[in-house]
């Protein structure tokens, strides 16, 4: 079995399927009915990514696991995702402020995967970029319409920024898996999209009116699986619970 | 100022070559973000492509009261149909 590029796969649809997990827990209680409808079909596509992504890991690791099988029946050590996917909603503020992050960092991802030596990979980039190019306009718009809002909503967006910034590190830290990928010509090195991701950052933020952290430290140990936080076990309780209690069950 | 967002009415056009149609209405802060959620909400299963926004406000409407002054000097004007007309069949659909 191609070891990396499971990994990779499981990195790339572990963090759509919590990300996706997330955002619909909004599914009725969004502030508007529009922003509604927009953040389930968000999150709609960011579950149809995982299909993709983790149906290739199943395929690329032989032993008979579907896309499935993947997400339904891995325990939170098992998960590939990063920390920031799994910090909870929030108010609808810190829910758009962590998406933007995300999708700003996707976007350039998925650029690169465009150009992937693995042709499967190049594929799912292709599908998922136009999705994702949507998502950030989308999400980027209400960060600086709440940015340069009023002054509670900035007052929110920034408390935002401030609680997330400490997770975005982690999407561009490169470890073994991204050499070896990086070397074959697979994924790009996650550390090589960090320019471009710093100065859309800075123009998104110069926009809103908001002031991006100094500190660039950053928590780390999603990716790996290592330190994931509380809030995944509880993710996956509710997301798994019917699988689990239930395994294989039909209707 | 209002808190309210304001109303948009939307305007999709199912394919091209066809006129843009009135779908629905609904509330956005500016008319890029109408565009946005109109899209959300009335294409999420390939029903357009393209989209008119247009403020709910800027929409000038006839009012029920003048109906009759409007609409019923045409009603006795059946003349107007052109129905009185032997369409030839090699015609086909007008």
């Amino acid at each position: 079995m191609d070891k990396a590029l499971f990994e990779f796969c499981l990195r790339m649809g572990d963090n759509t399927l919590i990300l996706g997990h997330r955002v619909s827990e909004w599914c009725g209680h969004a502030p508007v009915v529009e922003e509604d409808i927009a953040l389930a079909n968000t999150a709609l596509d960011l579950i149809g990514q995982t299909q993709l992504w983790l149906g290739l890991a199943g395929e690329i690791e032989g032993k008979g696991r579907d896309a499935d099988a993947l997400a339904f029946r891995r325990d939170a050590w098992e998960m590939r995702s990063v920390l920031l996917v799994e910090q909870p909603n929030g108010d609808f503020g810190q829910t758009l402020m962590r998406q933007y992050l995300f999708d700003q960092w996707q976007a350039l991802m998925l650029a690169a995967l465009e150009e992937s030596a693995e042709p499967r990979i190049a594929a799912i980039a292709r599908k998922a970029r136009k999705e994702v190019a949507y998502h950030l306009e989308r999400s980027r718009g209400t960060v600086v319409g709440l940015g340069d809002g009023t002054e509670e909503s900035h007052a929110r967006m920034q408390a935002a920024l401030d609680r997330l910034y400490p997770y975005v590190g982690e999407l561009f830290s490169d470890d073994a898996i991204d050499s070896a990928l990086a070397e074959r010509g697979i994924a790009p090195l996650p550390s090589s999209l960090r320019p471009d991701y710093d100065a859309a950052l800075a123009e998104t933020m110069a926009e809103a009116t908001l002031s991006l952290p100094e500190n660039r430290w950053s928590h780390s140990g999603g990716r790996d699986g290592s330190r994931h936080s509380e809030h995944l076990g509880h993710i996956l309780a509710e997301m798994q619970w019917l699988q689990r209690a239930y395994p294989d069950a039909t209707w | 100022m209002s808190k309210e967002w304001p109303l948009w009415e939307i305007f999709i056009r199912g394919q091209h070559g066809m006129s843009h149609r009135h779908v629905g209405s609904l509330h956005a802060p500016d008319a890029e973000t109408a565009i946005l959620n109109a899209r959300d909400v009335y294409t999420r299963r390939r029903e357009g492509v393209s989209i008119w926004v247009v403020k709910s406000a800027d929409i000038t409407a006839s009012s029920p009261s003048e109906k009759g002054p409007l609409f019923e000097p045409s009603e006795s004007k059946a003349y107007r149909h052109p129905t009185f007309f032997d369409i030839p069949d090699e015609v086909g659909a007008m």
